[in-house]
């Protein structure tokens, strides 16, 4: 299946925003926002609540419509700046982008297809779980692997559950979990295709020590394999680890990029305190 | 064939999750149930009588039942954002809907077939010899409303006052759906039965055109 074969393949999917804006209402969100994440990058997103941190990662996730300008993203392999994006008015036939070829390809929001093809690559922890509670873990993430179309669905399940530490309780119903277990359990979830873009909004809400450790290490296993990972974080431990990047979010607007004052570290502390002090 | 994979995934999905909490199945029956046993209190159900109000008043209670039953189907997906979670995977938008469509179908059908007996005992109908041809009225009209019904749950979960704007949307649009369901089912108890193909095609032409529609635009009903 080429889900599998792309989980075992090496390398990240880079993501730029040209010029992105996204308002609802009468309010941005996100204004203008120009910015490149390359292949591999570890980038955290910080700043205060409001900032646009999440509709940052919702854009790069494809789930939402852009009132002005793009996403591309960028295969880790392609030179040259070759990419595909998600502009909402281009669009080329690809079926399904293979993770090392370097060509030009462009996907559309409003092509299921097109977008399906890059949809693959990218695994989303968000604010929300983004598991049926009415379903057993087991279930959840069998149901997902199946609409991923991974091979042997039921054991790919049960290996992700067990690094979750949830094999044990892999029949039970999700509405029976602790929300410290759901947060692993959809961090399995947005793990199991094997993403080489992988979002993460907030991810360490409602994890014990244990279960930060554990998404630490996950996480610095993943930026090892050359998987880009942005997240968005108040400084807190888990980002601190493997982080290269961080930016600085402030009204839907980056004020601060340590690619270009060089302080990732820096940052994330500011950020931190910053948290704790509001 | 890339469409029937993820719908067939997703309908497993919609099924297992109801029949494990019998949410929707079981207020929906007990709903048309009690609408049924109203109406019938509302005049002598002699078979005259029954021929002329009891198609209408078994389609209005589908109708009230079915705008019940549709709501949750989008409003459930939102307590974990699980929607999103679908329109992450690399599957076609379209086949969310389609399984829900389905899904609908299933239930309202189940909940139809359990009715039938019921429906005809209080009224006071003989089903038996147009069972086949009332299925098939059936078939039509439920498709109707859980297509409808499904497009018009998804763009009222986003809204702030969607228990009310899901009826308000859906009855006046089902208007023709359950003028023909209900004269095409009316036939099959006149004496003798008849089943009108101008009613037939009526049902037939709402189910085809309102298919076309949602798989052309349905994938916008789930953004955002």
């Amino acid at each position: 299946m080429q889900a599998d074969s792309a989980s075992n393949s090496p390398g990240g999917l880079g993501v730029e925003f040209v010029q992105f804006a996204k308002r609802y209402g009468a309010r941005f969100a996100l204004r203008n926002v120009s910015l490149s994440i390359a292949p591999g990058e570890c980038v955290a997103l910080v700043g205060p609540n409001g900032s646009g941190k999440t509709t940052l990662l919702k854009a790069a996730a494809l789930l939402i419509r852009p009132t002005a300008g793009r996403v591309q993203f960028s295969n880790a392999n392609s030179a040259g700046g070759q990419s595909f994006s998600s502009d909402m008015h281009r669009s080329q036939g690809l079926g399904a982008l293979a993770p090392e070829a370097s060509q030009h390809v462009a996907v559309s929001m409003t092509n299921g297809t097109d977008s399906a093809a890059v949809k693959r690559y990218i695994g989303l922890v968000s604010h929300s779980t983004l598991l049926y509670d009415d379903l057993t873990a087991e279930e959840n993430l069998v149901l997902f692997a199946r609409l991923y179309g991974l091979d042997s669905p039921d054991e790919r399940a049960l290996a992700a559950l067990e690094p979750a530490g949830l094999a044990a309780r892999s029949k039970d119903l999700v509405r029976n979990f602790s929300r410290g277990m759901r947060q692993r359990l959809a961090i399995a979830r947005a793990l199991l295709a094997g993403p080489k873009l992988l979002l993460l909004d907030e991810p360490s809400t409602g994890l014990d020590r244990a279960g930060q450790q554990w998404l630490g290490a996950t996480l610095a296993d993943l930026a090892a394999a050359g998987c880009t990972v942005l997240m968005s974080t108040h400084g807190a431990g888990e980002a601190s680890a493997f982080v290269t990047r961080a930016i600085r979010l402030l009204a839907g607007s980056i004020a601060e990029d340590s690619a270009v004052s060089g302080d990732a570290r820096g940052m994330l502390a500011a950020a931190l305190a910053a948290h704790q002090e509001a | 064939m890339a469409l029937a994979r993820p719908i067939g995934i997703l309908l497993a999905k919609e099924l297992r999750t109801e029949f494990r909490t019998r949410e929707l199945l079981i207020s929906t029956l007990v709903f048309v149930l009690i609408v049924l046993v109203l109406f019938s209190f509302t005049f002598d159900p002699t078979t005259v009588e029954s021929r002329r109000f009891g198609p209408g008043l078994l389609w209005l209670a589908l109708l009230f039942a079915g705008s019940l039953m549709l709501h949750p189907s989008f409003t459930r997906e939102q307590s974990n954002d699980t929607l999103v979670a679908l329109r992450m995977a690399p599957i076609e938008p379209v086949s969310i809907l389609a399984a829900k469509i389905l899904a609908n179908f299933c239930f309202l059908l189940v909940a139809e077939l359990v009715l039938l007996p019921v429906f005809a005992a209080l009224y006071n109908l003989r089903i038996v010899p147009v069972l086949g041809r009332l299925v098939a009225v059936l078939v039509l009209g439920t498709l109707a409303l859980s297509i409808v019904g499904t497009v018009f749950a998804a763009i009222s979960s986003q809204a702030r006052m969607r228990e009310l704007l899901l009826p308000l949307l859906l009855l006046p649009l089902l208007t023709p759906a359950l003028v023909a369901s209900a004269e095409a089912t009316a036939g099959l108890f006149n004496d003798p039965p008849t089943l009108a193909a101008v009613w037939v095609g009526v049902l037939a032409a709402f189910d085809t055109i309102f298919l076309t529609v949602t798989w052309l635009f349905g994938e916008y009903l789930l953004e955002e």
